[in-house]
């Protein structure tokens, strides 16, 4: 049976992991080796490299960062931040990295889903999107949730869904950093209305989060970043307190 | 040595990684002479396979690869092309094993591409050597190969049961990617190396 699967998520900057990870025997917290060699030690089924880096050596750095997780990693990865165009993608590609994750500029020129998917195949394109419930609707936000469209999330997704996104990675901004849980109402509907898998995001704070996503909406997936590295919820703990509730999970 | 046959279908950035982590040598095969080089010869592939024959009969390597008599391995879409014919671009493919590559119904309730961990029930094969059966392995596709008794080594089920691994003498192929499949995987790749010619 296809297993559930845990992602953790980390931030990057000029080639380093940021935002205060904790492991207690991590000799270098900002070394996403190592840190992506201990995640995938712990059991996570895969990981998110989300870049934030902002200036011009982005992309060299990227490529560099990706092409020593590859080396080192046995599990899957996704890179995500910064790509807008083909060859940002082959970069990647040819770098190591499983995925690429897309948000602005898919919003921006949906065209580009299309182009990736075609290229570089479907399971290739992962397409992030982030939600925020207004005056009753869910909105597609940029730019970190500070940015309206207005494009409704439903449509959007299911567009990218038909342009040929093979995963969607959906994070809702009234849940994420309140650690209240995931948004279960909105995943459930989204991944029961489209038929590629979804990612749940934004919301995590305990296990039992992760155990009410899974039993109660169709997601295949779920990511977190703060609770996983902060050593609030160790992977090995959520995965079995999880096969408790007969959630499918690889141990 | 280890043979990766060079035809330019997706990454082989992982494939090599993981071998390095394995100790194990490697080269890439881009013309027919390259072949005696290698006791183990590997067939990688992502994406379309259908676009995956088409540049691998642009390499001509073809009739030497259903030649050979070493070990090989076809992992994911290399594996595919090892069979007679694919829904994917309805290419026909190298038809060393006569079985048929065909597209997920969606209509059984599941998610296309099926990707992610999945468990497989192992034959009693060489290639699975120290693999617990019911080991999980990384999967990510669209296209799957059907079931059969004959060449079967590893059944999977997503939605359907389907083959995981097939046989036919020396030439293997796994639809997981071994090289994104953890400690199991980096077992498979070495039990690969070993295999006797």
């Amino acid at each position: 049976m296809l297993s559930k699967r845990i992602i953790p998520c980390l931030d990057v900057k000029d080639g380093r992991t940021v935002k205060g990870v904790n492991f207690v025997d991590l000799k270098d917290a900002g070394d996403p080796v190592e840190l992506a060699w201990q995640y995938a030690q712990q059991g996570a089924d895969e990981l998110v490299f989300l870049d934030i880096t902002a200036t011009h050596e982005r992309r060299k750095t990227m490529i560099e960062m990706v092409k020593s997780v590859a080396r080192q990693l046995n599990i899957p990865f996704t890179i995500g931040g910064g790509i807008t165009e083909i060859a940002d993608a082959e970069a990647l590609l040819n770098a190591g990295a499983d995925k690429i994750s897309i948000n602005s500029a898919a919003v921006k020129n949906p065209q580009l889903i299309a182009d990736l998917a075609k290229i570089f195949g479907v399971q290739f394109v992962v397409i992030a999107v982030d939600t925020k419930l207004v005056a009753g609707r869910n909105m597609v936000h940029l730019n970190g949730g500070r940015l309206i469209t207005e494009i409704e999330t439903e449509s959007w997704i299911k567009q990218a869904e038909d342009l040929g996104a093979g995963e969607i990675l959906l994070t809702s901004m009234d849940h994420d950093g309140t650690k209240q849980g995931f948004d279960c109402r909105l995943l459930d509907s989204i991944s029961k209305m489209i038929n590629i898998p979804v990612i749940a995001s934004g919301g995590a704070g305990k296990v039992e989060h992760f155990t009410e996503v899974f039993t109660t909406t169709g997601v295949d997936a779920a990511l977190a970043a703060s609770v996983f590295h902060f050593g609030e919820i160790p992977i090995p703990h959520l995965k079995n307190e999880l096969k408790k509730y007969n959630i499918p999970v690889r141990l | 040595m280890i043979g990766i046959v060079n035809y330019g279908a997706g990454n082989i950035f992982s494939l090599t990684s993981a071998l390095s982590r394995l100790g194990l040598s490697y080269g890439m095969i881009n013309t027919e002479q390259d072949f005696e080089q290698y006791s183990h010869i590997i067939i990688p592939g992502v994406g379309h396979a259908g676009a995956a024959m088409e540049k691998l009969n642009q390499t001509g390597l073809v009739e030497s690869i259903r030649q050979l008599k070493k070990p090989v391995l076809g992992i994911c879409v290399g594996m595919q092309l090892l069979t007679a014919h694919s829904q994917e671009g309805d290419a026909q493919l190298m038809n060393i094993i006569p079985l048929e590559t065909k597209l997920f119904d969606k209509d059984l309730g599941i998610k296309i591409p099926h990707m992610g961990w999945n468990n497989i029930e192992i034959k009693n094969n060489l290639l699975f050597e120290g693999v617990e059966n019911q080991t999980q392995f990384y999967f990510v596709h669209s296209y799957f190969i059907e079931y059969n008794a004959i060449f079967e080594i590893a059944t999977a089920e997503y939605g359907l049961q389907y083959s995981a691994a097939i046989q036919k003498d020396n030439f293997y192929g796994v639809q997981f990617h071994p090289e994104k499949s953890g400690a199991a995987g980096e077992q498979l790749l070495l039990n690969f190396s070993n295999l006797k010619q």
